[in-house]
């Protein structure tokens, strides 16, 4: 049977900027009439008053609807089909997150409104603290930071504090060459030098190279920083080792959580070793990917850091009458401080401990099986056609190599990732992590279906057919989009980074 | 790997970058193989003129559309040139990796050092063997 693509193309709306839409003085908003004297802004302002006006659109409300919708039209989202962005985690969110999200005694708190108001919120916050601190065997959890980059961030500044307490001050980090590049990133940030090292064991770290690390940079380095299951979808199997012989040396081992979703349930980073961590919440606990809105990257630590958290932190008294009070703590004097206004990002927080609660303690297990099943799974069915980087048994994501079909037809990893989008998948992850020439890092998540990862590895399965029988096609796609291949290098180049009108009259 | 432009005259860092020995001048730049690896070059960072180099340590960057990489000083010394072109046209790393793309020019106190880098015949041996 022939193979038939799950995606045509199909009516979609051209639309130009929101600028060039509407007409001097429409309006879509209608304003009650001034019940306050009226003030002259010249005088108020001052120099500061704007002498021209803004030049910000004028349009209807049903040209606002049809702008953004037809935009939202040209988009690619979890809610399309499936997404294996490797590293990513591009799980469903399920929409009972949202109703919690959304309910009224939560969506409509004041930042601002005293404790005694808010206590409902604040009980939130520490339930998902712990059930976030038991989940990866650490002490104690500050949910403040706005993103993992952030809760990294947050995490080597504690680390710093840590040494700093201690009168001294090392300066360098080991970072195995597969790590995010987030990690050489939030070191710098903090003043501190990145030690990169190889995988030399198979993909794995080997003990034996920190140890030499350990030796040659003695006395200097404040810690280790360790994705488990690292960026290859392996499990970092000697990672406790590897920990001992860091604590030895007196330094601390950091944990990047971004692949917890390979171990939730199942193996938790505190009794592997790991002193301080960061979650990614929009990955493993389903909250939203979207846009670069609000994120939530909770940082975990062992009771030795808690003096460093963020604060203000979320603590349980014992009222006048006997009953429980959750207050917010101001006065940490050995705090890293604050990194996050308010509480942070709040509304993630709901998200996540609805979906704590809704999943239980054997769902999240369940969970990680399939996300792993799902991915060996994947593996299994494409490495005859598309050879692994790593032929092993993998965790929660699984890396291609486009070595063969490369060399056999001069397709490579950008033109089947182009391909696929004709198919209507969005691609995987490409050319990361680095060590993987041509890498494709393929991740499904446990919340796709048999059905849905048979259909993705029929449409790769019949790339590499056409790879071989019509290269020059594939080297051209996609073909049934919108817009056909980009010249990404152009737009890097030259970027066009603003509306540009057209005349200035 | 056979197949990837190794010119004879030149020597290489097993990081990818070739050099040309001019009396006490060494002009750098990176190699096909890398160009090939790195995709369409969309920013080449480069120190500036008087800056002094260590020979095995970064000196520069480069961006392309998949990735970014240092560049390794081949050797020790002073940069006393630098390709101010590919500042607007980092394109012409792409087009030219041993010739106009070129990226800087280091003078050296001491030649020897050159001997000590890869032939043509021992860089293929490398590109080779790291070939997955």
């Amino acid at each position: 049977m022939p193979y038939m693509k799950q995606a045509s193309p199909g009516l979609q709306f051209n639309e130009q900027s929101i600028f060039e839409r509407g007409a001097p003085g429409r309006t879509a908003a209608s304003l009650p009439a001034l019940d306050v004297p009226e003030i002259s802004v010249d005088r108020a302002l001052g120099v500061l008053a704007r002498k021209a006006p803004a030049g910000l659109p004028e349009v209807s409300e049903p040209e606002v609807m049809r702008h953004f919708t037809r935009i939202s039209q040209w988009n690619y989202s979890i809610d399309t089909n499936f997404y294996p962005l490797g590293s990513c985690t591009m799980k469903h969110n399920p929409r009972v997150n949202e109703w919690a999200a959304r309910l009224p005694g939560f969506a409509n708190l004041h930042p601002y409104a005293p404790a005694r108001g808010i206590q409902g919120a604040l009980e939130l916050m520490a339930r998902l603290r712990d059930a976030l601190a038991e989940i990866c065997g650490m002490d104690d959890v500050s949910l403040q930071p706005a993103a993992g980059a952030q809760g990294e961030l947050t995490g080597l500044m504690m680390i710093r504090a840590h040494f700093a307490k201690l009168g001294k001050s090392p300066r360098k980090v080991l970072i195995p060459e597969t790590a995010h590049g987030t990690n050489a990133a939030s070191c710098t940030l903090n003043g501190l030098v990145a030690v990169p090292f190889k995988g030399s064991d198979n993909g794995a770290c080997d003990p034996a190279d920190v140890a030499r690390l350990l030796e040659e940079h003695k006395g200097e380095v404040a810690a280790i920083m360790i994705t488990n299951p690292n960026t290859l979808g392996l499990f970092e199997r000697h990672l406790s080792e590897i920990a001992k012989m860091v604590h030895d040396a007196g330094a601390l081992v950091y944990g990047d959580g971004a692949n917890l979703n390979a171990l939730m349930g199942r193996a938790r980073p505190g009794d592997l070793g790991i002193d301080v961590m960061q979650f990614n919440l929009h990955k493993t606990f389903t909250t939203p990917h979207g846009g670069g809105g609000p994120g939530c990257g909770p940082v975990a630590f062992k009771s030795f850091l808690s003096p460093y958290q963020p604060a203000p932190v979320v603590v349980k008294r014992v009222g006048a009458g006997g009953e429980t009070l959750f207050e917010l703590d101001d006065t940490r004097p050995e705090s890293v401080g604050r990194v996050r206004s308010f509480v942070g990002n709040f509304g993630m927080m709901v998200r996540a401990y609805t979906y704590l609660r809704e999943m239980g303690p054997e769902g999240l297990k369940a969970a990680t099986d399939l996300a792993v099943l799902n991915a060996n799974y994947l593996a299994a069915s494409l490495k005859d056609v598309l050879p692994l980087a790593y032929d092993q048994l993998c965790m929660h994501e699984a890396i291609f190599s486009d070595r063969d079909v490369k060399k056999a037809t001069g397709v490579q990893t950008l033109d089947i990732a182009k391909r696929l989008i004709d198919y209507g998948f969005h691609p995987p992850t490409v050319y990361f992590p680095l060590v993987v020439a041509g890498a494709m890092m393929m991740e499904p998540t446990e919340t796709e279906t048999k059905q849905t990862i048979d259909g993705y590895v029929a449409a790769m399965k019949n790339i590499l057919e056409e790879a071989k029988n019509d290269p020059e096609m594939v080297k051209k796609a996609p073909h049934d989009t919108r817009t056909g291949r980009l010249d990404e290098a152009r737009a890097a180049r030259k970027p066009v980074l603003r509306f540009h009108p057209k005349s200035a009259t | 790997m056979s197949n990837v432009n190794v010119p004879d005259d030149l020597r290489y860092t097993k990081d990818h970058e070739w050099a040309k020995l001019d009396g006490n001048k060494v002009r750098v730049g990176i190699t096909s193989f890398a160009v090939e690896q790195l995709g369409d070059i969309t920013l080449v960072d480069l120190p500036k003129v008087g800056t002094k180099l260590e020979a095995g340590k970064a000196f520069g960057t480069v961006e392309s559309v998949k990735t970014l990489s240092d560049l390794y000083a081949p050797m020790s010394g002073t940069v006393v040139e630098v390709n101010e072109a590919l500042a607007n046209a980092p394109e012409l790393v792409n087009e030219g990796a041993f010739d106009k793309g070129w990226m800087i020019v280091l003078e050296v106190a001491d030649s020897t050092g050159f001997d000590g880098l890869l032939d043509a015949a021992s860089y293929r041996k490398h590109l080779d063997e790291s070939a997955h």
